[in-house]
């Protein structure tokens, strides 16, 4: 179990290093930084004195290293745009992020481990097409033209939930709704093929002529084994939706870490940039790795290799 | 005394397929009955209705389903699972697959009993532990904790047998329990099966396609050929008076040491097994039989050569012994 840990803490970090050498090299890479900073109207004079203050006229990897050794205690500089230290812009937007990342997790798998679930128990029937049908139409709906509807429907019209901000928890119910429906087809459809698989197990048959009860068949016997494709990938989708929603973090007007993300690359804000895309990338890592640590302990194989 | 389970006229069919037709069989307190047949003749699927465990789309029928004088025709899956683990237990051909990888083996054998006696956790791994010392395991207290892939193929088959006995069923369905073992551990195996039997007075349904099986641990046979029990002897007398054509040509397929020469060809019986649709009738054996007459197409008559002996086939015993 401890040489399980180590390599895949090893394998972590060599991601981490890998992510923070592309983030540094692609902002550099999409033009001369001091021009895009100074703006269109500037001088060539302006442009010097901006590339001197933000120490662009150093070698590149100099700057690199410069800036690595300080991510490395926390420090990601000055925000260009936002007059403000980048540690302390993500550290006012990420929990939100995470907010309603958990919140749209935690509704996808509400409603998709048992609907697959019952998928995999009626195979073929009716209620499995259904099921089927309902989850691609939800893959097939647009997130932004879905949160639309649900601003109109439950906000508008029957006034039951606010439409936009960040200040109570009902605020996180429709973006989080709008995320979750984007993760539930591939967690359902993963749950049904797991579920069928274990159903057909021999471990199946003989936990029926113990005489068990159809509760704990499914439930513990089947359940435990389809389990684990499911954590990879909702661990997958958590990053998904912790890095990706930045359509819905707009539509919403939720100002969390995908709304800082959009703004920085626009705004050439570079700092930013940087530290928003190694911190989705340590949050994409930690989530593999709880997912792998989750498995081990679901399947006692894992821990033996 | 009746037997213990009795099965007449069962009928087991797969949407357009007949698997099983008008099978019969008892099985008496005590006994080990060796249901043989080739693979494909429907030995398992007789088993597995016994036990209420045939896939969904299956169909059974049957005259007679009785365990332990109880009708099991008329029981709902929730009574079927209340027999099943506690009077009637059942293990299977492939001891690798048969545990669940994600449990200890502890907690796979504790479940059984508090399914169906409840008390305590702690008594029943007591209980589990006892019976893999009883099954010769070594350390059991050990085994307990470990999981199925850390053990071999006939430590889980022994862990499936002590599993199966946590309640002191009165009926054991071994299904091809040694097929996929080493000949030694399959010799281990049977020796301990017949021990339990001989020490819990259990009676063993023992299905299998090795003669060699049979003769080391059967008190009665049941010969099964396309679905059906075509003959029925103490082990003794089907070895030594087969009667059914289809017996005899499946004992002279066994080569026996000392009998045959090197360079002999070996015995077999020519021909398929019949693909039984619903609308088949007559004999399944007539196309392969040498004995076979044009009344073997119409309804078969039952043969009693004597009270434990019976057959199924248009030649009575005196003609069948010249031939």
């Amino acid at each position: 179990m401890l040489q399980f840990l180590a390599r895949r803490l090893l394998v972590a970090l060599l991601v981490c290093i890998t992510v923070l050498t592309f983030a540094f090299a692609l902002t550099r890479l999409s033009g001369d930084l001091a021009i895009s900073i100074a703006g269109p109207n500037s001088t060539a004079a302006d442009i010097e004195i901006i590339r001197k203050a933000y120490g662009l006229d150093r070698p590149v990897i100099q700057q690199f290293f410069d800036w690595v050794g300080r991510a490395m205690v926390g420090d990601f500089g000055q925000s260009y745009f936002f007059r403000e230290r980048v540690a302390k812009l993500i550290g006012d937007r990420l929990p939100i992020t995470l907010t309603l990342g958990l919140v749209g997790l935690g509704i996808a798998l509400t409603v998709a481990l048992p609907l697959g679930v019952i998928s995999a128990l009626r195979e073929g029937r009716p209620i499995d097409r259904v099921i089927s049908l309902v989850a691609l139409l939800g893959q097939a709906m647009p997130s932004f033209w879905l949160g639309l509807v649900l601003m109109i429907t439950f906000g508008l019209h029957l006034g039951w939930l606010p439409i936009s901000g960040t200040g109570t928890w009902q605020h996180f119910v429709m973006p989080g709704t709008v995320l979750a429906f984007s993760a539930i087809p591939a967690l359902m459809r993963l749950t049904r093929s797991g579920m069928i698989d274990a159903m057909s197990a021999d471990y199946i048959r003989t936990a029926r002529a113990k005489g068990l009860s159809r509760a704990s068949i499914i439930l513990k016997h089947a359940a435990r084994n389809a389990a684990m494709p499911v954590v990879s990938i909702a661990a997958v989708q958590l990053g998904f939706m912790l890095g990706g929603s930045i359509v819905i973090e707009t539509v919403f007007a939720l100002h969390g870490v995908g709304f800082l993300a959009w703004e920085s690359i626009s705004k050439n804000d570079f700092p930013t940039v940087q530290a928003v895309v190694l911190l989705l990338a340590i949050i994409y890592t930690l989530l593999t790795l709880g997912a792998d640590m989750l498995n081990a302990v679901l399947d006692p194989r894992l821990r033996a290799s | 005394m009746t037997a213990l389970l009795e099965v007449q006229g069962l009928d087991i069919s797969f949407g357009g397929l007949t698997a099983v037709r008008g099978a019969s069989l008892e099985v008496n307190r005590g006994e080990t009955h060796c249901l043989v047949g080739e693979s494909g003749c429907g030995k398992s699927v007789t088993a597995l209705a016994m036990m209420g465990l045939l896939p969904g789309n299956a169909v059974r029928r049957a005259e007679t389903l009785r365990f332990d004088g109880g009708d099991l025709r008329g029981l709902s899956e929730k009574e079927m699972s209340r027999l099943r683990g506690d009077r009637m237990a059942m293990i299977f051909q492939e001891p690798m697959t048969s545990l669940n990888p994600a449990y200890t083996v502890g907690s796979q054998m504790a479940e059984v009993m508090l399914r169906h006696r409840g008390g305590s956790r702690r008594a029943a791994l007591d209980r589990a532990a006892e019976l893999l010392a009883r099954v010769r395991i070594t350390s059991p207290g050990m085994r307990l904790g470990q999981y199925p892939h850390q053990l071999s193929g006939g430590l889980r088959q022994r862990v499936m047998i002590a599993m199966a006995l946590m309640c002191e069923p009165e009926l054991l369905i071994a299904d091809e329990p040694t097929t996929a073992l080493d000949v030694t551990v399959q010799a281990q195996i049977l020796r301990l099966l017949a021990d339990l039997q001989t020490d819990l007075g259990l009676a063993i349904l023992l299905i299998t396609h090795d003669l060699g099986v049979v003769a080391r641990t059967a008190h009665r046979v049941s010969v099964m050929y396309a679905g059906e029990v075509v003959e029925s002897a103490p082990v003794r007398t089907l070895f030594s008076r087969p009667m059914h054509p289809y017996t005899r040509g499946l004992l002279s397929c066994v080569p026996v040491p000392g009998k045959i020469r090197p360079g002999d060809p070996l015995g077999s019986i020519p021909g398929m097994v019949p693909q039984v649709t619903p609308d088949f009738a007559g004999c399944a054996f007539r196309q392969r039989c040498l004995l076979t007459r044009p009344d073997c197409a119409g309804p078969i008559a039952r043969r009693r050569p004597s009270a434990d002996h019976a057959y199924l086939c248009q030649i009575p015993p005196e003609e069948m012994v010249r031939s």
